[in-house]
């Protein structure tokens, strides 16, 4: 069977060095979450394809798993998707997660979108991992083949590299960024 | 399919690992599971088989990677292990428990201690107190370093073997791995039942 979703439909994840784009998105069908309110502490973006896949080898469980590793770096875990508050609450309450899943609904896929990772032809997000530092720039992207779980352990580097650098130290990337191509 | 470099084991093993098999044999494998795991089950009763045809020429180790928050006995049936394994039984914890699960309340683990012949008391000490719950998150943090993404997850002298865990894959990779080449192995399903696998 032919791929829906072409080469040419997929636009590229937004890089290191990136101000990560702002959002607010739906967690549940009573709360919103706002990237810029979370600023001052790292962000790990979880965009993934869709509620509901196999257990035992699932991303969101092992994240879940993880969640006091992310804690001790001050992270916070937000889980996005295109499926809609009430799918995403029966997800949650089946997997037992303790983090957000938010809802990438209407217009939908409008955050995968800005940050690079939506999948036109298919009509939902990349397996991508971003972690953003404490002033809202992306300082690590990662996409997974669509099938494969890519576990925790690029987004714990990535943690670990922010606290030795300083989370808030921002220039520090935006350099890093400007000298990339040397 | 482009082929890269998957992800690696980061924590060699060494002393602190429940090993069967020579150390020094060609090929170690070594699996990350969750006592609670369906799949794990499932894959128990293939690595048995695997041990049974590649016999001196592989060497296993478990470590623990209990997906908690999805199965609730997996962390006391992890520590129950580790538990025995202080009493010089981990190896036979470890195989009752797979072949019971999931059954892992309180009571049955204490009746499998009592199976075993443990000094009940002490092990149920041990597991109430959480005395192996470090060991039990250091081979878990050891797994999701080195790129565990569910389980079971094996790697194949260090390196994450992400084909299929059915016999003959499995040992197909194990065999070109120890070396032997890739010839087929002819499995003997029947002496694997005898030996109650």
């Amino acid at each position: 069977m032919k791929p829906l979703t072409t080469e040419k439909d997929v636009s590229s994840a937004l890089a290191a060095g990136t101000k990560a784009p702002d959002f607010t998105l739906n967690d549940g069908p009573d709360r919103k979450v706002s990237l810029a309110e979370l600023r001052g502490r790292p962000v790990i973006l979880a965009f993934y394809p869709a509620d509901c896949s196999p257990v035992c080898g699932e991303q969101m469980a092992l994240y879940n798993e993880i969640l006091p590793e992310f804690q001790r770096f001050n992270a916070e875990l937000l889980g996005i998707s295109v499926d809609g508050v009430w799918c995403h609450r029966a997800y949650k309450e089946a997997r037992n997660l303790r983090f957000p899943l938010l809802s990438d609904f209407e217009p939908k896929g409008e955050v995968a979108r800005n940050y690079g990772v939506y999948r036109q032809g298919d009509g939902f997000t990349e397996r991508a991992l971003f972690v953003i530092d404490g002033e809202g720039l992306i300082s690590w992207s990662y996409v997974s083949p669509i099938a494969v779980n890519p576990g925790a352990d690029g987004i714990l580097t990535a943690l670990e590299n922010l606290s030795s650098k300083g989370v808030s130290n921002g220039n520090e990337y935006r350099t890093q960024a400007g000298n990339a191509g040397r | 399919m482009a082929t890269s470099i998957g992800p690696r084991l980061v924590m060699p093993v060494g002393k602190r690992d429940h090993i069967q098999g020579p150390e020094n044999a060609p090929v170690t494998l070594v699996e990350y599971g969750d006592f609670e795991c369906p799949y794990c089950a499932a894959a128990h009763v293939i690595v048995k088989q695997a041990q049974e045809l590649l016999g001196d020429q592989m060497c296993f180790v478990f470590r623990h990677f209990p997906l908690t928050q999805i199965h609730p006995y997996a962390e006391p049936a992890a520590e129950a292990a580790e538990a025995a394994g202080a009493q010089g039984f981990f190896w036979e914890m470890h195989d009752l428990l797979y072949e019971n699960q999931p059954m892992f309340d309180p009571p049955h683990l204490v009746a499998y201690a009592d199976e075993l012949g443990l000094d009940t008391r002490r092990f149920v000490r041990e597991v109430e107190s959480g005395v192996h719950r470090p060991r039990v998150r250091e081979d878990f943090m050891s797994g999701v370093r080195s790129g565990v993404n569910g389980t079971p997850a094996f790697f194949i002298n260090g390196e994450r073997y992400d084909g299929s865990w059915d016999i003959l894959p499995l040992v197909r990779a194990l065999q070109s791995a120890a070396g032997q080449g890739p010839q087929i192995a002819r499995p003997d399903y029947a002496h694997s039942r005898r030996a109650g696998i």
